[in-house]
């Protein structure tokens, strides 16, 4: 019987692996590993936009997978890697824009909307604040002029 | 009378913010980026050329005159409509093109100019890709206009029309009449 769970739970671990749509070697250092997962789910693939280059499984995707694996292992930091891929692909490589004059707006405009909503509503309740304070008087009582 | 005027003048600024992203946005699609490589040096490369089989094209070879650089393979679709167009400009005879392979089966590639024809003065095989990330190559075809500086003036993601030519490419190379033109009388 546990011998039974456990050859279901290899078969499961296997399919997995199978599954999966990176097959660049494991980096050597776990550590490296860890930059190496985060980085490839930073950058878009340019063929087909809406994926990461983890999970597609273009040609070109591959390819930079593979890109990245060897720059990791050539001691690059993780910003150098996004530098060399922004020189070459451009801003739209990131999922996360990077924060400049073009994409100033792109990451003020969230606060700058906030700010005016608070700036209204205490406007609102500034004025209501200010109203006299006129229904004291029980719900069905006729209005007093 | 102001408190009215409220929601109009949001109403007018959302129109105003779409209406510049209407008019922004690119004609051909939201799939066109612009190169990063625009105005910087063209990157520096090393390949063995396709036919010439055992040849290397080098690094320098970019300079001291215009060249067309087009990317392509025979697994491509959009290259085989484009193939043409890159005929076409062979024959006008205004800029000799270097065609990148791209990950690509020699003898595919030899069998599909043997084929088509062949507009290319060179082909370099890129099998690997390695150089087409240099270039920032994302689809096939891409081509790049490169100036006798080494400069990368134009860039054309997409099969290449005879319209973008003219209209995008042509004026890069001056005012020179097209062959055939002033030449013949």
């Amino acid at each position: 019987m546990k011998l039974r769970v456990l050859v279901i739970i290899a078969a499961l671990v296997c399919a997995t692996q199978v599954l999966a749509i990176d097959n660049t070697p494991p980096l050597p250092d776990p550590a490296m590993q860890q930059r190496y997962l985060g980085l490839i789910n930073e950058f878009r693939c340019m063929q087909c936009q809406n994926e990461t280059l983890a999970d597609s499984n273009v040609g070109l995707a591959a390819d930079l997978r593979l890109e990245i694996h060897e720059l990791l292992s050539a001691g690059k930091s993780d910003e150098q890697i996004r530098d060399y891929l922004v020189a070459r692909y451009g801003d739209f490589i990131l999922f996360k824009p990077r924060l400049n004059a073009r994409t100033l707006w792109l990451w003020a405009a969230p606060g700058v909307l906030l700010l005016v909503g608070l700036g209204i509503a205490v406007r609102i309740l500034r004025q209501r604040a200010r109203l006299p304070i006129t229904d004291d008087d029980p719900p069905d009582a006729s209005p007093e002029v | 009378m102001k408190r009215s005027l409220w929601p109009l003048g949001a109403f007018a600024l959302v129109v105003v913010v779409l209406a510049f992203g209407i008019f922004n946005a690119p004609r051909n699609g939201s799939k066109i980026i612009v190169s990063p490589l625009l105005g910087k040096l063209a990157p520096q490369f090393t390949l063995p050329k396709l036919i010439d089989v055992g040849q290397q094209y080098g690094a320098g070879a970019l300079r001291g005159g215009w060249h067309l650089v087009n990317v392509w393979g025979t697994w491509c679709g959009e290259c085989r409509a484009e193939h043409d167009t890159l005929l076409q400009i062979k024959q006008q005879g205004r800029v000799p093109i270097l065609g990148i392979d791209w990950k690509d089966e020699d003898a595919a590639a030899v069998a599909w100019l043997a084929q088509l024809g062949n507009p290319y003065e060179t082909v370099v095989a890129d099998r690997d890709g390695r150089v087409a990330i240099d270039w920032g190559v994302y689809g096939a075809p891409e081509s790049f206009l490169v100036s006798p500086q080494g400069i990368v003036v134009e860039k054309q993601t997409g099969a290449m029309t005879m319209d973008d030519w003219r209209s995008k490419f042509l004026p890069h190379l001056g005012a020179l009449a097209p062959a055939g033109g002033k030449g013949g009388a």
